[in-house]
């Protein structure tokens, strides 16, 4: 395994100005990531200076076989932590030659939106909580859990350490450098509530970044699982029961809501999501009525809620920022499988354009 | 696994400012170990110039669901052995977001303490023995131990070689390497008597920082042993029956101890410490009565008493000590789940402010 591993970590700085770009992109379901390399002449840093590309959409649920192209359009560029020297990873969206965004293209929208002249000159940050559970590989039981039987209760895990306590940390610990290589504006991690379960922060990302730095982490996540033999998934409630579910907290602030007086700007808009609550909740993720049930830090799916520290509700706003009168809000409704494109655009589109 | 290991073990000092702290608390218990990371914009020595951040203390039996933040002050700073570079760890305490100690939070009573000039004048040095045992994963039963069996009796093990008698020193050696280059004063270690039982010692170190060190030691254990696939455990009577139990003892001295005609101040110290031993008994572990029966090199839990180089005494004070007249004493009673901040914080409180 050294050998074949001395290779991978090879440098071939000395001997080539050639780079290798892995291009990125989601599939069919919109939330299966895939991605192919080329050799590029030399390094390359702006996603404007690299080629399209292509794909086999009819592999990915996204083309008819008898017209099959699907266009990869370079959007960010970030460097590869798994290839290091000057590889980069790229992550795209997809097109029809025509130049069309296929169905599944939910980033062509989001930046519409980021690029409304009222969303822009508010700067929206986005801080993007993922949760995430590691399954053993045969049996798609958790990490850590006796196969046929369950560990013991909740409590102990959160945060936790100790062999007993705490399940995949090397995957989580990698992660976190990697995506700090890559360039990754990675703020934190920690071990959730159910065990083998655990949480990343991106952020504070501004606009249209958020959903691709998250897309990416993602990306970096499930390669450094399929190094360790580990399988990921973001299902939303991946045991029933008395176990928690994962999702994908969302913070959120503008411009205003930053400045003084912000919490009232806060209070205008979560009054507006309030107002969208069945439109919000029907594009937070597949499967969220199985987490969101009122119990295990979330709130019931069909009621809007809001609270100062309060996990409960479906908006949580900080201590923090009750106290200094500006800051940001925390949207708890999105589940882990979410596409954070959609989410962040939603809620700026939400609580800037929408009028009610 | 070597391609995993390559990503934990990141030199991230080429490609960014950027640190990774990893804040590290006490939850609920008293004795559960919590923790959770952060990435910080540079290096910082000072902890009072690093943020105070929050956590979710109804996950740790520390709040409630509605009103769940608790707020973690920094206090201490150590190098991360894991992580390396300049990344680190950092030894936190817990408070109520309006500022207040919360209920489990014995580091800042000890620091008051610590801090009561006449304290302070005296410069309280402690070292202390910390002896906790390792653990088999899944059988709950200790490491090197035959499932369903005994080892021979007590008499090869206590630092002893081979494998048939030391079990688990890879675990060991790797914790004092990992304390010495985060920082900790830790002084030695050896296997201990019963096996699968073993012993580091911290120390000397002044006043409150003995607290900080002791539990981030423990930290660091903790972190190693899951790694390693063993469970730690502080339990002050692992196995019933002719089997030595662990201590937490706690060597300790002023400086009026530690000049000359200190002897004197010595026996003062002790005599004060026999006349609260129930009220010292009551904070120096849970379980106790199960490992002080008089038997196993402990003294009996109801009696206090004293003596030169006596290991069956409560309190025990060196040949050297008596030889030179001055020096330091050993406080066998606290048991290995014992809070330093709060023994040594006694013992402080007692020897040197309490008036009979």
């Amino acid at each position: 395994m050294s050998l074949i591993n001395s290779f991978i970590k090879f440098d071939l700085n000395e001997t080539t100005r050639k780079s290798i770009a892995e291009y990125l992109w989601i599939g069919g379901s919109g939330k299966d990531l895939r991605s192919k390399a080329r050799t590029l002449p030399e390094p390359v840093t702006d996603p404007a200076k690299l080629p399209l590309w292509n794909f086999d959409g009819s592999s990915t649920d996204q083309a008819p076989g008898d017209d099959s192209e699907v266009i990869l359009r370079p959007q960010a560029v970030f460097r590869d932590p798994f290839r290091g020297g000057s590889n980069i990873l790229v992550m795209c969206d997809t097109y029809t030659p025509a130049g069309d965004p296929i169905p599944t293209n939910k980033r062509f929208n989001a930046d519409k939106i980021f690029n409304h002249p009222d969303v822009a000159a508010e700067e929206p940050w986005f801080g993007i909580e993922q949760e995430y559970t590691l399954l053993q590989k045969d049996t798609r039981w958790p990490l850590g859990w006796p196969v046929g039987g369950f560990p013991g209760p909740q409590g102990p895990y959160y945060c936790g350490v100790g062999a007993d306590k705490s399940f995949g940390r090397d995957i989580v610990d990698a992660h976190y450098k990697a995506c700090l290589y890559a360039g990754i504006n990675i703020s934190g991690i920690n071990g959730e509530v159910m065990p083998a379960q655990w949480e990343f922060q991106v952020g504070p990302a501004t606009g249209i970044s958020a959903g691709d730095q998250l897309w990416v982490a993602r990306y970096i996540l499930e390669r450094i699982t399929e190094i360790a033999g580990v399988v990921l998934s973001f299902d939303p409630k991946p045991i029933p029961g008395d176990w928690n579910g994962a999702g994908a907290h969302t913070n959120y602030s503008t411009k205003s809501m930053r400045n003084d007086g912000g919490i009232n700007v806060i209070r205008k808009a979560i009054e507006k999501l309030g107002l969208r609550h069945k439109q919000h909740i029907a594009a937070y993720g597949e499967g969220n009525d199985r987490r969101l049930t009122g119990r295990h830090e979330t709130a019931d799916i069909n009621s809007f809620s809001w609270g100062v520290a309060n996990r409960g509700a479906s908006i949580r706003v900080g201590r923090d920022t009750e106290k200094a009168g500006k800051g940001y809000f925390e949207d708890r409704r999105p589940a882990s499988n979410m596409d954070p494109y959609v989410v962040t655009s939603m809620i700026a589109e939400t609580t800037i354009l929408w009028k009610p | 696994m070597s391609l995993l290991n390559d990503l934990v073990n990141l030199n991230l000092c080429d490609v960014t400012e950027k640190v990774i702290a990893e804040y590290i608390w006490i939850g609920g218990s008293g004795m559960d170990m919590r923790s959770k990371a952060r990435t910080l914009p540079g290096p910082e020595s000072n902890p009072s110039k690093l943020p105070k951040w929050n956590y979710d203390g109804s996950s740790t039996e520390q709040a409630t669901g509605d009103n769940s933040e608790v707020i973690i002050y920094p206090q201490a700073i150590f190098r991360d052995p894991f992580r390396r570079g300049r990344n680190m760890l950092v030894m936190c305490d817990t408070y109520t977001p309006t500022g207040d100690p919360i209920p489990t939070n014995k580091r800042f009573i000890a620091d008051k303490i610590f801090s009561h000039p006449d304290v302070v004048a005296e410069e309280p040095w402690y070292g202390i023995e910390q002896e906790y045992t390792l653990f088999q994963k899944d059988t709950k039963w200790p490491l090197g131990w035959p499932v369903g069996g005994f080892p021979a009796p007590q008499g090869p093990y206590y630092c002893g070689v081979g494998s048939d008698k030391a079990f688990g020193r890879d675990i060991v050696d790797a914790h004092y390497k990992a304390c010495l280059f985060a920082g900790i004063n830790i002084s030695g270690i050896n296997g201990e008597v019963m096996p699968g039982q073993w012993e580091f010692q911290v120390g000397p170190v002044t006043g409150i920082s003995s607290g900080d060190q002791v539990w981030m030691a423990r930290y660091i254990l903790e972190r190693i042993t899951e790694i390693a696939g063993a469970v730690l455990s502080f339990d002050p009577k692992p196995v019933l029956g002719d089997w030595n139990g662990a201590g937490a003892h706690t060597n300790y001295s002023t400086k009026s101890m530690r000049n000359d005609g200190g002897i004197e101040v010595i026996n003062e110290a002790i005599e004060k410490l026999s006349k609260r031993h129930k009220e010292h008994i009551a904070a120096y572990g849970k379980g106790n009565e199960r490992r002080l029966t008089g038997l196993h090199e402990t003294a009996d839990i109801n009696t206090f008493s004293w003596g030169v180089a006596n290991r069956g005494a409560s309190v025990r004070v060196g040949r050297d000590t008596e030889k030179e007249g001055k020096g330091y004493f050993e406080d066998r009673r606290p048991s290995s789940n014992m809070d330093p901040y709060v023994v040594t914080s006694m013992i402080a409180e007692t020897t040197i402010l309490w008036k009979p």
